[in-house]
């Protein structure tokens, strides 16, 4: 039997470590400090389209380190990162795992274009520089623009399918789906954007939305959602939107799946390459 | 009947998609961090062999196909049907009919064993083993002494096929090993 095996050779798991060691140098270069937030906590997002693995007596395993962080800002944290594991429930294929490495930092005064150009500079420095290609989710979704939900979700995964090779970086969002980005003046819009690169999606980052009743409306509407799909109804964090009340300051934010930079980095296709034990369900 | 969902399904599972039962050959978890999750999923009819790609939202449940491969020996054939009975001393029998036996037609022997799916216990397809061995039927006369190189010639076997690539030195009664998924000549059966 060889179960017991690694998924990955152990030179990945080298380059790994390497990746992981230059990133923590590029945040220390630039003042942005590391902070550990807890990976299980009583609350978790509302989101419909991401499920968080319950804990019994405990709550939930976070799916990112959001709002944890974002209650730090509001203590007066300044701009800072998290890398560490996070948890999703029901995500398994080549480029899913239930458990997965995420890079998520805050800048603070950085709107969300500033934080696009750091993010291209980190990929540049793990990766090696390349260009990039910027796109409208108009542009790259198209036509099917005005589809249900589901459709454009499945337009929009089919049409970064295609997006390679090459680095592109996808803005102005629907305002639908701004998850906690603020909306653009034009009011149609979001103030969030993505990265992809060769095909694989890597980042998604906002322009803070620091408005606490908007937060309590977003978190109303994905109970809604919740509710007319029969998923579980997820309990909203009060101690989150807290912090909001209190103030959080200006900022923009953006999460990384480290294992797909990885993955990259070590010319892979598959999550199993780059992981040192693959996940199951 | 069972179900399965998108996050059971396994490449190798019997479904039903459109009223014909399939094998699933690959399912992709397809996901935008923010969107939907999507499962797309390859899989070949059995009854008509076509591949097909099929997208679901994941969560979403088909129904499981009775389907079965079993081991079969080939009986004999009466024209409309072709029979073929278990190996498993049971003696029962089954009989397929042109659809399900297809083009093993050109591969089938008395007394061989095959694998014949069953789908709801009604035969549906016929696989041969990758070689058979047959005997030649027809053949343009065998040229002595050239067994090396040179050409090659059509041969007609027993069961009515014919196959090309066949050495010159093949004579009518010799048995030939063919390679089934080519259709190929492999090379003369030891006897």
């Amino acid at each position: 039997m060889s179960d017991w095996l690694p998924s990955a050779r152990i030179e990945h798991l080298q380059q790994r470590a390497g990746l992981l060691a230059q990133a923590r140098a590029f945040f220390a270069q630039r003042d942005v400090i590391e902070v550990q937030t807890p990976v299980l906590a009583e609350h978790t997002v509302t989101e419909p389209d991401v499920q968080s693995i319950q804990v019994p007596d405990y709550g939930y395993l976070q799916t990112s380190p959001e709002y944890h962080i974002k209650r730090l800002l509001a203590g007066g944290m300044p701009s800072c990162y998290q890398l560490g594991p996070v948890f999703r429930h029901g995500e398994l294929g080549r480029l899913h795992n239930p458990e997965f490495t995420m890079l998520e930092w805050y800048r603070l005064d950085f709107d969300h274009r500033q934080l696009m150009y750091e993010v291209a500079d980190l990929v540049d420095e793990l990766l090696g520089p390349k260009p990039y290609q910027h796109l409208t989710y108009a542009d790259l979704v198209g036509g099917v623009a005005s589809g249900p939900r589901e459709m454009l979700d499945l337009a929009f995964a089919e049409a970064c399918e295609r997006l390679t090779p090459g680095r592109f970086f996808i803005t102005d969002y629907p305002a639908d789906q701004a998850a906690l980005a603020r909306i653009n003046p034009d009011g149609q819009t979001a103030a969030r954007f993505e990265l992809v690169i060769d095909g694989v999606e890597i980042a998604n980052g906002y322009w803070e939305l620091l408005d606490a009743d908007e937060h309590r409306q977003r978190f109303a509407a994905d109970g809604e959602i919740r509710r007319h799909r029969e998923l579980p109804a997820m309990a909203v964090d009060e101690e989150f939107l807290g912090a909001l009340e209190h103030g959080m300051p200006e900022c923009a934010g953006v999460a990384m799946g480290f294992d797909r930079m990885v993955m990259l980095a070590c010319g892979a296709k598959d999550l199993s390459d780059v992981l040192a034990f693959r996940g199951s369900q | 009947m069972a179900t399965y969902s998108t996050n059971e399904f396994r490449s190798g599972m019997k479904v039903m998609l459109d009223g014909d039962p399939c094998n699933i050959l690959e399912n992709e978890f397809v996901k935008p961090g923010k969107g939907q999750a999507f499962n797309r999923v390859k899989m070949r009819n059995l009854k008509n062999g076509r591949v097909w790609e099929r997208t679901f939202k994941s969560g979403e449940s088909i129904e499981a196909a009775d389907v079965i491969d079993l081991d079969m020996e080939y009986l004999y054939t009466d024209g409309e049907f072709w029979h073929f009975m278990k190996t498993d001393d049971s003696y029962e029998q089954v009989a397929a009919d042109a659809a399900a036996v297809a083009d093993c037609q050109n591969w089938l022997k008395e007394q061989d064993v095959y694998q014949v799916t069953l789908w709801n216990d009604d035969p549906i397809a016929v696989t041969p083993p990758n070689f058979v061995e047959l005997e030649v039927t027809d053949t343009d006369p065998g040229l002595k002494g050239d067994t090396a190189n040179g050409g090659t010639k059509p041969a007609t076997l027993s069961t009515g096929a014919t196959i090309k690539g066949v050495p010159l030195f093949i004579n009518i009664g010799d048995v030939l090993k063919v390679d089934t998924r080519t259709g190929e000549y492999v090379s003369r059966a030891k006897t």
